[in-house]
Formats: structure tokens, C-alpha cells, sequence
């Protein structure tokens, strides 16, 4: 039966960083298209992402119905626990797909300008969001014996919390101008890659800032901030650095998927056990052992995960095959 | 307010919005992909222009489709958090499964339906619009499985546990098929597909016909029409005959819903159908009342002396509001009448090559649009108002299932915001449609060139 939680465990990351990884770069996209200013760019940012980000947010979904099938109490707790930020997260992820698909329907500049906008409210402020809900679950929660969240609305918003939001952010923003350098062609895609050095600065200041703070400050539920991740993730982190220098566009971008997975399995490693650290009473804390679902929910689970994910991995591989090449910026 | 009552009318609203778009891209999806069969066979330039067409407009319905179902799998954790912990072993599994079998399938090859024609071969391309209508379907499966053991739940046992010294009970699984082919899920699912197709095809009849009656590209919309008649009158039947069986169950595993449905207080034999009536739930009868004797009975026993358990033999606490119940499902009924005689006139036009002779055809064609979709809207609300007070049927009440943590006002806040962008979203979608209707399609000559 432990192996069976920790095996879920595990599978939950995993549809977590694939939506990191995935999702990751079209909220990135969508971050850096107010910046694109010249004609046809942005359209091109839309094209570069047009025939994925559907498929990316599945992981999402999945990765939300996992939690909610292996570990139920958790997702009752966190979900619950950070309502309006969650309602938040959904306004975004709402206005952004309907921005993708209708940005181009109609041709006239207010139009286009008022999906332009909503395209990049709804990118940023889920990437903000997923963070500092990361952040507080590090930090952990105020919890009734249930597992109910009474810490109040304001408690979520603590420095520890917003600096993480802050790591998501300037995460998927270096994550997407990686990708734009790669997908896209000439000064845009030049343009895109000084994005990204700035960015990489940035990004690795906010993530030491949270480890510093986190080696301090968050001992609630975390027994040690698992430093060989936090390691290899500066070093992929480094890579990410050096292919952008020398304008290997596809070399930085798969580093950054490595750097990406490579967090998120730093922040699962100080977790674990734990899944929601309680801070009021530790032994309230929601852990892999005390919340899982029943050893035959996890089988059947286990069984439709191993005949669907290796399908679901080939035709995500098949749909990046069928739009591989890059995308041209042409007049709109 | 209530947070209860608040997050019921918050999730009536999520849901409600939800559906008004997949049914129709459930429906739309299997005609382009019949549009495209046909073009792959023959090689008929038409159909290319008609799937063509009608993928423009599932792509604008989709997206919103997609967009509205997200917090569909937020919500049971945000607003039903005691829920959500109360059925996770069961409830959590399909919901995983739809993402895994259905909604990757889906939107990859959706990807591919709308940007990858010129990258893919026309039997890849075929394919995918396969994909795209299973997907759907698939996905369709997955949600009922976990609504419908809601409703008749099964292949589970009760346990209490005892968390941090307080006992709660919880549902565990005991049988996974048992759970997932609970009594009602084959009778649900069938009768919500053949409901989501009913949109689909009559949308694409009187859609049509109103731009044929409107002079748009009189020729297009007249073949378009031409395409849904048989497949209106064979999905509306289809709707009905599942409908029935659907209605067999109900009486078996949820007499109270029946009984709601039906406006019967009495336990009795000889049970009349009401045609019209005010149920009232506190007189316990009906007024104005309109009654075909021995109806009932009739057609769940297939004899007149079956007996139906009547309302009076549930506790007052216990029973569904009668009057919701019994008009969401009567107006389903009629509704689903309404569909079957314009069907039933189509097909009869459409035999004697008359189909586009008359324009009051044309128009009540037309007008038929938004039924089929009330229709669904209030078969959905006569399902699930039908099966409170519980959430989970005879285990679970609805307002112990709530999230304790959240504050009303942050119901409402959120109530508001949904409001909001669902109304925007609802008049961007009639704007877009009515602006892909105005264009048409594209020249049939482009096509053409297309096959040569």
C-alpha cells in the first residue's frame, strides 16, 4: 500500500510538471505578447501556440481529476482553502482561451487589442497565482482538525508566498521567451532570446531568494529543502544560460523543461511526506499515508494511467510532429 | 445568504453555462465527420464546403466549451469540499479518466481539424475529425459515469473513519465496474448523447433554413438543410425510445424522482399522467390538475395495475421539489415532442422533394433552434433537482456536502464574477456565429481546385 501512495504521489508530479512544462511556455507566450510591437508579431505568438495550448491545459484537468482520485482530502483542502485565488486562476484561464481562438475572428485593431490585453491578464495572473499557492503549501496551512483551512484570505498573501508567485512568473516568462526564439524566425525571434537573458537573471534571483527563505523559514512540515535537486536545477538552470548565449534555441528550451521538472521536484521533495503541512497541529498535516484513496481506487487508477499515458504521450508527440518548423511573422 | 443555497446556485450556474456548448459540439462533430466520409468517398467538392463550414462554427462553440468545463473540475473541491472528500475514492477516478481518454484525444486532433489541413493527409485529416466526435463522446461517458452513480450508487461500501478524534463516513470502493456500470449510467449516457446530438442536428436544420428563408447563400444552406433532415428524425427518435428505458429505471431506483416527475402523491395502481398541474409541496396535491387515467402505470409497467409508490410514502425532509421537478421534466417532454413532429414533417417534405417549398416549414424550422437545447438545459435540471435532497442518493444530503472554509461572501463575490464573464461570453459567441453565418462559406471553387 506505501509504495502504491508514493507511486501516486509520484504520478500527480508528474501530470504536474507536465503542465509546468507544457502549459508553461504558452502562458510565457502569453506574458511576453504585449511586448511584441510590431506588425504581425503578435499574431505569429498566437500562431506559435495555437494548435497546442488546448492540449497543454489537459494536463491541468487531469492532473486536478488525479488529485482528486488518489488524494481526496487534499484536493478538498487546498481547492476550498484557496478559493478566490483559485476563482482567479479560472478568470484567466477563461479569458485566455477565448482570446487565442477569437483574436482573429474579427478584423478590426479594438478588437484584436482588447483580446491582445486579455490574452496576457489571463497568462500572468495564473502564473502568479500557481505560485504563491505553492508557497503557502511549503509554508503551510492553518488547519481544522478535518483539514479544513481557517487561516483567512490575508494570511495567504505572507512575502514567502509572493516571492514564489513571483518565481512561477519570471519561470514560464523565461520558459516562453525560450520558446519563442525557437519557433519563431528573424528579429522576433532574435528579439525574443534578449527576453530570455534578461529574463534568466531575474528568475534566479527570485528562485534563491525562496530557497534562502525557505531554508530559514518553512519547517513546519518539511524536514529538508532536498538540496541535490535544488543543485541540479541551478545547473540546468546554467545550461538554459549558455545555449540562449550561443543562440541554441532548442538546447535552451529543452534545459529549461529540465530546470522546470527539476523545481517542481525540489518543492515535491521538501514536501513529502506531507502534502499540506499543518501549522497549527503537525499531526493534522494531510500526508501521502493518511490521505490517500482506498488500495483498489489507486489500482484501478494505476491501470488507466498505464494503457492511457503512453497514448496520451504519443499523440502529443504526433501533434508537435504535424506542426513542427517555425512560424513566420507575416502582415495582419 | 445561505453558503449552501449559495453554492448551489453557483454551481446550477457553472453547469447550466457549461451546457449549453457541448451537446452542440457533440452533435456538430459527427456531422462533419459524416461530411467528411462522404467527401473522402466520392471526392464531391460539397462536402469538403460543408464540414468546412460547420467546423468554423464548432471551433467558436468549442473554445467556450472548453473554457466554461475548467471550473467543472475545480468545483467539487472549492465549493463541495466535504463532498469532495466524502466520495473522492469513487467520484475522482472517472473524472481522471475523461482527461486521460478523452480530453487529450480531443483537443490534439482538434488542433489538427482546425490549423493542419495543408500538414496532414486527407485521410489523416479524416482521422482526426473521427477523434474530435469520439473524444467528445468519450468524454461524455466519463461525466455521466461519475453523475450517474451520484444517482444510483453502487460498488461501494460506508466507512467511518476517525480523523484527528472527529468519525466521519466516507464511501469506499469495492468493485470498480460495479461503480462505473452503476443501474443508471447505460439508460443516462445513452439518453444524454441521443440528447446532445438532437442539438447538433437541429441546430444545422433550422440554422440553415433560417439562411435560406434570409436569401445567404441560398444554395449552400438549402444542401445543408437537406443533410439533417433524416438525421433529426433518426436521432429524436432515438432520444425517445432511450428516454423511455431511461424512465423505467428511474421508477425502479429512484421512485421518489419519479414520483416528483410525475406529480403523484398516492401510492396507487391505475397511476393517471398528469398533462398539467400546479404540484403543490405543502398541500401535498396538485391543482388544475389535467390527468390521462392509468397512463403511468401504463408505461412503466406496461399494464395498468402496475403500482407507483406515491410522494406521501417519503418523509417530507426526504422528498425532491416537486413542482421543479415535475415542470423541467414535463417541459423536456413537450419539448422532445415539438422535435419529433418538425422532424416528422421534414422527412415527409424531404421524401416528396418539397423540403424548401414552404416558407412556414422554413420558419417554425427555424424557431426550433434553441428547443433542443432548453430541452437538455431542462432534462438536466429535472435529473438532478429530482435527486435532492441528496447529493449523494440516500447517502449524503446536499447541504452537509458543502466547504466549510468558505464565507458566503466569497460565494457571491464569485457568483457575480461567473455572471459576468458568462453573459459577455454568451453574446461574443451569438455575435461570432452570426458573423460566420453572414460570411457563408468559402467558394465552392476553392474546394474544387482542392480535388483536382
Amino acid at each position: 500500500m506505501e509504495a502504491l501512495q508514493i507511486t501516486w504521489f509520484l504520478l500527480v508530479g508528474i501530470l504536474v510538471i507536465g503542465y509546468a512544462i507544457l502549459d508553461g511556455f504558452d502562458l510565457g507566450v502569453g506574458f511576453w505578447h504585449l511586448f511584441a510591437k510590431k506588425k504581425g508579431e503578435r499574431s505569429a505568438f498566437i500562431e506559435s501556440i495555437e494548435p497546442f495550448w488546448d492540449g497543454n491545459e489537459v494536463w491541468l484537468l487531469t492532473g486536478g481529476g488525479a488529485l482528486f482520485a488518489a488524494f481526496p482530502p487534499v484536493y478538498a483542502s487546498v481547492f476550498s482553502g484557496f478559493y478566490l485565488a483559485m476563482m482567479l486562476v479560472l478568470l484567466g484561464l477563461i479569458f485566455r482561451a477565448v482570446a487565442i481562438e477569437f483574436r482573429n475572428k474579427v478584423d478590426s485593431p479594438g478588437w484584436r487589442k482588447a483580446w491582445d490585453f486579455a490574452f496576457a491578464f489571463g497568462s500572468i495572473l495564473p502564473s502568479v497565482l500557481y505560485g504563491v499557492a505553492i508557497g503557502n503549501i511549503l509554508r503551510g496551512l492553518e488547519l481544522s482538525p478535518l483539514g479544513d483551512y481557517t487561516g483567512g484570505f490575508f494570511a495567504l498573501l505572507n512575502p514567502f508566498a509572493l516571492n514564489c508567485g513571483l518565481v512561477g512568473l519570471s519561470m514560464f516568462a523565461l520558459h516562453g521567451a525560450l520558446y519563442l526564439s525557437m519557433k519563431l524566425d528573424g528579429a522576433i525571434a532574435a528579439e525574443a532570446r534578449k527576453w530570455a537573458a534578461k529574463t534568466w537573471y531575474v528568475f534566479l534571483l527570485l528562485f534563491m531568494l525562496a530557497v534562502g527563505y525557505g531554508i530559514k523559514n518553512c519547517i513546519y512540515g518539511i524536514k529538508a529543502i532536498p538540496m541535490v535537486l535544488v543543485i541540479l536545477a541551478l545547473v540546468s538552470n546554467s545550461a538554459v544560460f549558455m545555449f540562449n548565449k550561443k543562440g541554441a534555441a532548442k538546447a535552451a528550451f529543452l534545459s529549461s523543461c529540465f530546470t522546470i521538472a527539476l523545481v517542481m521536484l525540489a518543492v515535491a521533495g521538501a514536501l513529502f511526506p506531507s502534502m499540506v503541512p499543518c501549522t497549527n497541529n503537525p499531526e493534522w498535516s494531510l500526508t501521502v499515508f493518511n490521505s490517500s484513496s482506498s488500495q483498489l481506487t489507486l489500482i484501478s487508477m494505476l491501470v488507466i494511467a498505464l494503457i492511457g499515458m503512453p497514448i496520451v504521450l504519443g499523440y502529443t508527440w504526433f501533434i508537435h510532429h504535424v506542426f513542427k518548423g517555425k512560424v513566420k511573422v507575416k502582415d495582419d | 445568504m445561505d453558503a449552501v443555497l449559495l453554492a448551489r446556485i453557483q454551481f446550477a450556474l457553472t453547469i447550466g453555462f457549461h451546457y449549453i456548448f457541448p451537446p452542440l459540439t457533440i452533435g456538430l462533430g459527427w456531422m462533419i465527420f459524416m461530411y467528411n466520409t462522404r467527401y473522402q468517398e466520392g471526392d464531391n467538392p460539397v462536402f469538403r464546403q460543408l464540414a468546412q463550414f460547420w467546423t468554423k462554427v464548432f471551433a467558436i462553440t468549442f473554445v467556450i466549451g472548453v473554457a466554461t468545463g475548467i471550473t467543472m473540475e475545480f468545483q467539487f473541491g472549492t465549493n463541495w469540499a466535504n463532498y469532495s472528500r466524502f466520495v473522492g475514492d469513487i467520484f475522482g477516478a472517472p473524472l481522471a479518466a475523461e482527461g486521460v481518454f478523452a480530453f487529450f484525444l480531443e483537443s490534439s486532433f482538434l488542433g489538427i481539424l482546425l490549423y493542419g489541413r495543408k500538414k496532414v493527409s486527407q485521410k489523416m485529416y479524416w482521422f482526426s475529425s473521427l477523434m474530435v466526435a469520439a473524444g467528445a463522446t468519450m468524454s461524455a461517458f466519463w461525466i455521466v459515469v461519475a453523475n450517474s452513480w451520484q444517482q444510483t450508487p453502487a460498488g461501494f461500501e460506508l466507512v467511518t473513519e476517525t480523523i484527528n478524534g472527529i468519525e466521519v463516513q466516507k464511501a469506499v470502493l469495492t468493485n470498480f465496474w460495479e461503480a462505473v456500470f452503476n443501474p443508471s449510467t447505460l439508460p443516462r449516457y445513452s439518453h444524454v448523447i441521443t440528447g446532445a446530438l438532437t442539438v447538433g442536428v437541429f441546430f444545422i436544420l433550422g440554422t440553415s433554413a433560417w439562411q435560406v428563408l434570409k436569401d445567404r447563400n441560398t444554395e449552400f444552406f438549402r444542401l445543408s438543410m437537406r443533410t439533417a433532415v433524416v438525421p433529426c428524425f433518426a436521432v429524436i427518435m432515438l432520444t425517445m425510445i432511450v428516454g423511455h428505458k431511461h424512465g423505467h429505471q428511474v421508477a425502479e431506483t429512484q421512485p421518489a424522482k419519479l414520483a416528483a416527475f410525475e406529480g403523484i402523491w398516492e401510492t396507487q395502481t391505475h397511476a393517471p399522467l398528469m398533462l398539467f398541474g400546479l404540484p403543490d409541496q405543502e398541500g401535498e396535491k396538485n391543482h388544475f390538475a389535467i390527468q390521462v387515467p392509468g397512463m403511468v402505470s401504463l408505461m412503466v409497467g406496461g399494464k395498468f395495475d402496475t403500482e407507483i409508490q406515491g410522494l406521501k410514502d417519503f418523509a417530507p425532509e426526504d422528498r425532491p421539489p416537486v413542482a421543479i421537478s415535475f415542470w423541467s421534466f414535463h417541459l423536456m417532454f413537450y419539448m422532445g415532442m415539438w422535435m419529433a413532429f418538425i422532424a416528422f414533417v421534414g422527412v415527409i417534405f424531404w421524401i416528396n422533394k418539397k423540403l424548401l417549398d414552404h416558407r412556414l416549414y422554413l420558419r417554425l424550422a427555424a424557431l426550433t433552434v434553441p428547443i433542443p437545447f432548453l430541452a437538455n438545459e431542462v432534462g438536466w435540471i429535472a435529473a438532478e433537482v429530482g435527486r435532492q435532497p441528496w447529493v449523494v442518493y440516500n447517502m449524503l444530503r446536499t447541504e452537509k456536502a458543502v466547504s466549510v472554509s468558505v464565507p458566503a461572501g466569497q460565494i457571491l463575490a464569485s457568483i457575480i464574477m461567473f455572471s459576468l464573464i458568462y453573459s459577455l461570453l454568451f453574446g461574443l459567441w451569438i455575435y461570432l456565429l452570426r458573423r460566420q453565418f453572414h460570411k457563408g462559406p468559402d467558394a465552392l471553387e476553392t474546394f474544387q481546385t482542392e480535388v483536382n
